[in-house]
Parts: structure tokens; sequence; C-alpha cells
């Protein structure tokens, strides 16, 4: 068995001490935002949360793309590695949205464009482990997962775009916002370090999380290997 | 590789001429097969029409579709009964090809695999016209409300070309597994959402009349589908079929 990377558990170092001080700082450094109060505070990981999710979603598209090219294996686990990552985040996007949206919007849930195209996507992560489970040949499931993430990954722009047809009131915290939108917050240079750092942060976690993922990934087509071999 | 699939640019004139020809009558001869087979058997048609029609009664009773309710969730329950319906027929026309052997025989064929992709989702299409067709006078008569809009049948024009190009990539897929006739609508329905938020939005706003600019963005949204998962697909479908 192939021993752990130092660069990994120097990345795991990082990402533990990122993580404390992240949470010190949405706490005790980012001041608490007027109208909203405390419950502002769960936006730093919220966001985080999401962007890491996008950020898997990509990864599995490009890692698609580069298996159907090469069909070396790699790319496979990498992209199932980045699928599992991101559903886990989604949803942990969706709780810490929901948190926030209870006291700000007075609801759990709106079907709103980034509510709705997020729920679409995380349907698209669960149909995407459904399929490769359906598949015992290691060569089909590789070549139908990273079809399949490839064209999810292109469906979900034109989804956003779809349910943006609706009206939003999802508040846009960075770049321009739309005066509908309710919940909306102008971020002083402390929310907006805390913020950054944050996104640094959970970034961090991901390339952890995903580098074990690929190594147990590895690891689990090893034992595989192993039985076909004391079985025959 | 067959030489079909060489760069165009590449072959000279003629070639291209004769490429381009061999391309069509490969997909005239794939879609009819299908139309040919479905013709004897009718297994296909008549279990899209008979369960489309099933879905339509049960929203009667769901939705009490009194007159008032009707104009605003007419599009909604066509478009719910077409998806259905298509998923139906698609599972069917590939679940076909793969239990009696004809997909490895359509794959030996000297053929460009995306002139079989192009045969099956054609025909397909045919298929969910056939029923859309059907469905519509019918739903016109049950209800009382007059369906026959131009615009109306250019949105089930576009709606079902985009739902059909992904549905046949997919349905391909689904075959190929272990757990297939339940796989395919849940890998297709969170794809083909922006299908029906567009195909929706714009029938009812048809069959309301609402100004063409409203209509627009709608109508915008599903070709940019169609072209978008008709060129992905078109690209892609080799993988699916690979062995």
């Amino acid at each position: 068995m192939e021993t752990k990377p130092r660069l990994l558990t120097i990345i795991d170092t990082i990402a533990v001490i990122l993580m404390i001080i992240a949470t010190g700082m949405v706490f005790f450094y980012a001041p608490t935002e007027a109208v909203m109060g405390n419950a502002q505070k769960v936006f730093y990981f919220h966001v985080a949360t999401a962007w890491v999710g996008m950020l898997s979603f990509i990864v599995a598209a490009i890692a698609g793309i580069a298996y159907l090219r090469s069909s070396d294996r790699k790319w496979d686990r990498l992209g199932l590695a980045s699928v599992e990552i991101g559903i886990a985040f989604i949803f942990i996007a969706t709780v810490t949205g929901s948190i926030w949206a209870k006291p700000i919007w007075n609801t759990w849930w709106t079907w709103d464009p980034r509510l709705t195209t997020v729920t679409i996507m995380e349907l698209i992560y669960l149909a995407y482990m459904m399929l490769r489970s359906g598949i015992e040949d290691p060569d089909r499931r590789a070549r139908f997962g990273a079809v399949y993430a490839i064209i999810g990954a292109i469906s979900v722009p034109l989804t956003f775009f779809s349910a943006r047809l609706y009206r939003t009131i999802h508040p846009v915290v960075i770049g321009s916002g739309d005066p509908s939108a309710q919940g909306t917050f102008d971020m002083t240079p402390r929310m907006l370090q805390t913020f950054m750092f944050s996104l640094v942060t959970f970034s961090v976690i991901f390339v952890s999380l995903l580098w074990h993922r690929v190594r147990l990934g590895k690891l689990a087509e090893k034992v595989e290997q192993l039985k076909l071999k004391v079985m025959a | 590789m067959e030489d079909q699939s060489l760069p165009l640019a590449k072959t000279r004139p003629e070639t291209r001429v004769r490429n381009g020809a061999a391309f069509f009558s490969a997909v005239r001869a794939v879609i009819w097969k299908d139309l040919a087979a479905e013709l004897r058997s009718r297994e296909v048609l008549s279990a899209m029409l008979v369960f489309s029609l099933l879905v339509i009664l049960i929203f009667n009773f769901a939705l009490e579709l009194d007159a008032a309710t009707r104009s605003t969730v007419t599009a909604g329950v066509l478009w719910v009964t077409f998806a259905f319906a298509g998923t139906l027929g698609l599972n069917r026309s590939m679940a076909m090809e793969k239990d009696r052997g004809c997909l490895d025989g359509l794959l030996l064929a000297p053929v460009d695999r995306s002139a079989i992709y192009f045969g099956k989702a054609i025909g397909n299409l045919i298929f969910m016209f056939i029923v859309e067709l059907i469905v519509l006078p019918v739903y016109s008569i049950l209800y009382n409300t007059n369906l026959f809009n131009p615009g109306l049948l250019l949105v089930i024009v576009l709606g079902s070309i985009g739902y059909v190009a992904v549905g046949t990539l997919l349905a391909s897929m689904a075959v190929q597994t272990r757990t297939r006739d339940i796989l395919l609508p849940i890998l297709l329905f969170p794809i083909t959402i922006p299908i029906f938020v567009g195909a929706v939005k714009a029938s009812t706003a048809f069959l309301q009349a609402f100004p063409m600019a409203e209509i627009w963005p709608y109508l915008n949204l599903l070709i940019v589908y169609d072209v978008i998962f008709t060129a992905v697909a078109y690209m892609i479908f080799d993988f699916v079929v690979e062995e």
C-alpha cells in the first residue's frame, strides 16, 4: 500500500488550521449585521459551501471530458470523487440557506432561481450516482458517468437561466443587486475579509477531500483486483 | 474508424457529396426500420396513446379542471402528459434494440454512428408528434378548449425536439444498465427542466394570446436548448454505444 503523500498531510493540516481561524473570524472578527443580526453570520459558510458545490460540478465535467479523450481511469476517479463531495456540500449549502431564510424571508424554502437550480443540480448528481450503481462493467461505468457529468454541466446554466425568467428574491451580495431582492446588505471591509477567508478555507478543504477520495477510489480498485485474483 | 468520420474539409468534394448522401440514406434506413417495425407491432404508439389519455383523465380528477382553472393549467397538463408518454416511447424504442440484439447489428453496419443516433432520434420524434397530434384534439374535445393555435404547435415542435434529442441519448445509456426502466426518467427529467419551463410558459402565453415580446424569451430558450443538446448528443453518442 502506498503511503500518504507528504503534501496531502500538509494540505490537511492547513485545512484544519484555516477552518479554526475562519470559524473564529465569523464569530469574533466580522461585525454583526445591523438588520439581520446573528442570522447573517451563516452567510460566510453558506456561500463558501455553495461555491465548493459548484466547483465540484465543474471539476466533474472537466474530468468527464478528459476521460472521454484519454480513457484513463484516473479521470473517472476524479470525477466520481468530485461528484460525491459536491452532493455533500450542496446539501450543506441548502441547509445553511434554509436556516438563514427562515428569519429573513420568513420561509424555509422558496422557488427562487438559485434555490431551484441548486436543487436540480443535486438531483442530477444523485442521478449520476444511480446511473453508476446500475453498471457493473468498470469501463462502461466510467464512460457513462463522464457523458452524464458533461450533459449535466451543460444543462445547469440553462436551468438557471430558465428559472431566472421568473422573478427572483435571492440577494446578490457580490456584484450588482436587484432592488427587489430581500435580505441584501452591504459588506463592511471586515465582513469582506471574513467572506474571502471562508472561500479560501473551503477551497482548501475541497482540495484535501478530493485528494483523499481519489486515493480511496484507487485503493478500492486495488481491493477489487485482489479479490478477483483470490477468487480465480 | 470508418472513412465517413474523416473531417469533411479534408475529403475531396465528390467524396463529401457521396458521404453526405450515404449519411442521409443511413438515417432514412434507421427511421424506416423503426416505422415499419411499429406499423407491424403497434406496441409503442398504442402504449403511449393509452397512457397519455390516462394521464389526462387522472389530471381531470386531481385538478378539478373547471373553466376558470383550465386556462392557466392546460399547458402544464399537456406537457406533463407529453413528458411521461415520451419516456415510455424512448425506453421502449431503445429496449427493443437491446433485447433482440438489434443494436449490435446496427453498430456493425458500416455507417457513421451519428447516423444511427439521428435515425433513432427522428423516429422517436415522429412517435411523439403522432401522440401529440392525437392528444391535442382529444383534449380540445374533452375540455372544450380550442388548442389549434399555430403558436402552440410551434412550441410543441421545439419542445419535443429538445426532449427527444436528450432523451434518445440518455435512453441508449439507460437500457445498458441493470435498472434500465426506472433509470430513464431519473436521468432525463432533471436535464430537461429548461424545456418544461420554456414550453409551459410559452404554451400558456400563446393560449392566452400574450404579446409576442413576452413570449420570445421562452421561445429563444427552447431554440438554444435544442441547438446545444442536438450538437452535444451528436458529439457524444459514439461514446455511449462504443463497446
